[in-house]
């Protein structure tokens, strides 16, 4: 009883993991670099610009790919809050993927800056020099950055969740795992509209076993 | 259940570790450390609270504009195209050190120059350089003890003697610059003091060479002095009104002198002056010839962060630089937020209109 591909495509797979290490490499740079005066605030920040840029570039791509290839259908058992969970989450990483970097860009601009990815490769500015604007976009730039970072918490949380506890093969789906057992509908539904605490505490499906895992 | 408590132990450790590492990393948790708040909080401090709108440092000034004609003797240094021969315009800032934007011109302060010299290949150098050679502290962390120690008494005007007399006994090199601010000439204008960059550069030639480098911007106009005894008697916009008036006849010019490192010099500490002779490049002629308020120029908006350098120069490991880059920055956002105030300049003329 399956439906439709048991994984992303490859190329989505691999721009996600990617992605995964230059998002979280920058994060660690934004936050750490404006908390210092020290002699990595320079390294930092010339890291950060053409890294932000990139992953522009990537995300543009990625969305592209996403919506050319499609996502594998989630678990029937899933009930509605969670499916909106799911799909609102990855819409709103999507929007921040985008909207970082771009307030980045815009936010530089504003404030006059060369927007430098390295002393030689200058990007024209986006916005017009404007203190005010500058402001509005630098309070947004760390505010959603935060929240981008708090949304990568919550998608690793229920990543491992689905992973570990319902063995349901969600996180295969953007790896390499072996989804023999994924996408089947279990006999037995968990009790029902189960909360994040429940889930921890509900009984594994029936038809996961821990050993079909052991590639993982 | 027993056998999911593993995966929700892991799960917790996993979220749980990647938030601690994170607030690790911003500075909420773990040891403190200077930041680009921590100074200008300082700043503030020695002031007795933020001047909303202006610059927490350097708060008094007015923009300029003009020319930078390069000879290209400095392409030998670097490869910056603001170095080979051409003309380049600058816009600028000149300022009296200090947080307070209405303050007495009148007072043994620095005076400063700030250029940003934008070249139409995109490259940038902006500079923020100070009239005197060297700066009274040599890292982040003394210059925000420094304020703490200097805040005047608002009684007596003066910092504490306790407190500044036990800075200054650790800090040498700080009664060395008050010594050299006492004997140095204070210039009566803006148009005819030497402004230095205070800290060495990394300059890389087209061949690969590097040397570090500091500069400095010489006055064609000999340098003039003020009457020290007589420096409160002056009006309260005394410099200001008379580079605006200058100016208005008469460009102000200086040459840009490159300034090569001699094996031993003191390259990351910006407290410690070079001596004796030095390769030394005249690289070209600074002109200001336009001089306006903040309100009709376009400096009071822009962040002079002398860590903004075009290819072929680079900062060098003075701790300063860094300190200057984030603590601008700081500074910069804090302003944005609060909206410009009128400059003093700008304040005159408000009250002028009024009368």
């Amino acid at each position: 009883m399956r439906r439709g591909p048991l994984h992303f495509a490859p190329l989505l797979r691999v721009l996600h993991w990617l992605m995964v290490a230059m998002i979280v490499t920058m994060l660690f740079v934004g936050v750490g670099m404006v908390s210092t005066t020290g002699p990595a605030y320079v390294t930092l920040l010339h890291l950060h610009r053409p890294l932000g840029i990139a992953i522009l570039a990537l995300v543009a791509l990625r969305l592209v790919v996403r919506l050319g290839t499609g996502a594998p259908a989630l678990p029937p058992d899933l009930d509605a809050p969670q499916r909106l969970a799911a799909k609102g989450s990855h819409v709103l990483l999507y929007a921040a993927m985008f909207a970082l970097p771009l307030i980045g860009w815009g936010m530089l601009s504003a404030g006059g800056y060369p927007v430098a990815l390295t002393p030689a490769t200058v990007l024209p500015p986006i916005l017009p020099h404007d203190l005010r604007l500058y402001a509005v976009l630098r309070f947004a730039h760390t505010w959603i950055a935060l929240a981008l970072f708090g949304l990568i918490l919550l998608h690793l949380a229920a990543a491992l969740m689905h992973g570990l506890i319902r063995r349901d093969g969600v996180l295969q789906s953007m790896t390499w795992g072996d989804a023999r057992h994924d996408r089947k509908t279990p006999e037995r539904a968990p009790a029902p509209a189960p909360a994040a605490e429940d889930e921890i505490a509900a009984p594994p499906p029936p038809l996961a076993e821990p050993d079909s895992h052991a590639s993982d | 259940m027993k056998k999911q408590l593993l995966p929700a132990a892991l799960i917790a450790v996993a979220v749980g570790g990647s938030a601690t590492a994170f607030a690790w990393t911003a500075g909420v948790i773990g040891p403190r450390r200077v930041s680009g708040g921590t100074i200008a909080n300082a700043l503030e401090y020695n002031l007795g609270g933020a001047k909303t709108g202006y610059r927490r440092a350097h708060a008094k000034g007015i923009c300029f504009a003009g020319d930078f004609r390069a000879n290209g003797a400095g392409a030998a240094l670097a490869g910056a195209s603001v170095l080979k021969r051409g003309d380049t315009p600058v816009i600028g800032r000149f300022s009296l050190g200090g947080g307070n934007p209405l303050a007495t011109d009148g007072r043994t302060v620095f005076h400063a120059m700030a250029l940003l010299l934008r070249t139409p290949d995109r490259q940038e150098w902006r500079m923020a350089l100070d009239d005197t050679p060297i700066f009274p502290v040599a890292t982040p962390e003394d210059f925000v003890a420094l304020q703490y120690a200097s805040r005047p008494d608002p009684k007596t005007g003066k910092p504490d003697p306790k407190l500044m007399g036990a800075f200054i006994k650790q800090h040498p090199e700080t009664k060395a610059f008050q010594d050299y601010l006492a004997k140095a000439v204070l210039p009566d204008s803006f148009g005819n003091a030497p402004y230095y960059s205070i800290n060495a550069f990394r300059f890389t030639d087209p061949s690969g060479t590097t040397r570090l480098v500091r500069w400095q911007f010489v006055p064609e106009t000999p340098l003039h002095g003020l009457d020290k005894d007589t420096l409160a008697n002056l009006p309260r916009d005394y410099l200001v009104d008379a580079f605006i008036a200058r100016t208005r006849h008469t460009p102000s010019r200086w040459h840009l002198q490159l300034i090569v490192a001699n094996p031993g010099d003191v390259t990351d500490r910006a407290t410690v002056a070079w001596s004796g002779p030095h390769r030394t490049i005249d690289a070209g002629v600074l002109t200001i010839d336009r001089a306006q308020t903040e309100e009709q120029g376009v400096c009071r908006d822009l962040n002079f962060d002398p860590t903004i350098l075009p290819p072929g120069i680079a900062i060098s490991d003075d701790p300063l630089l860094p300190a200057r880059s984030k603590a601008y920055a700081t500074s910069f956002t804090r302003r944005a937020g609060e909206g410009p105030g009128p400059s003093a300049a700008g304040h005159d003329f408000a009250r002028q209109g009024a009368r």
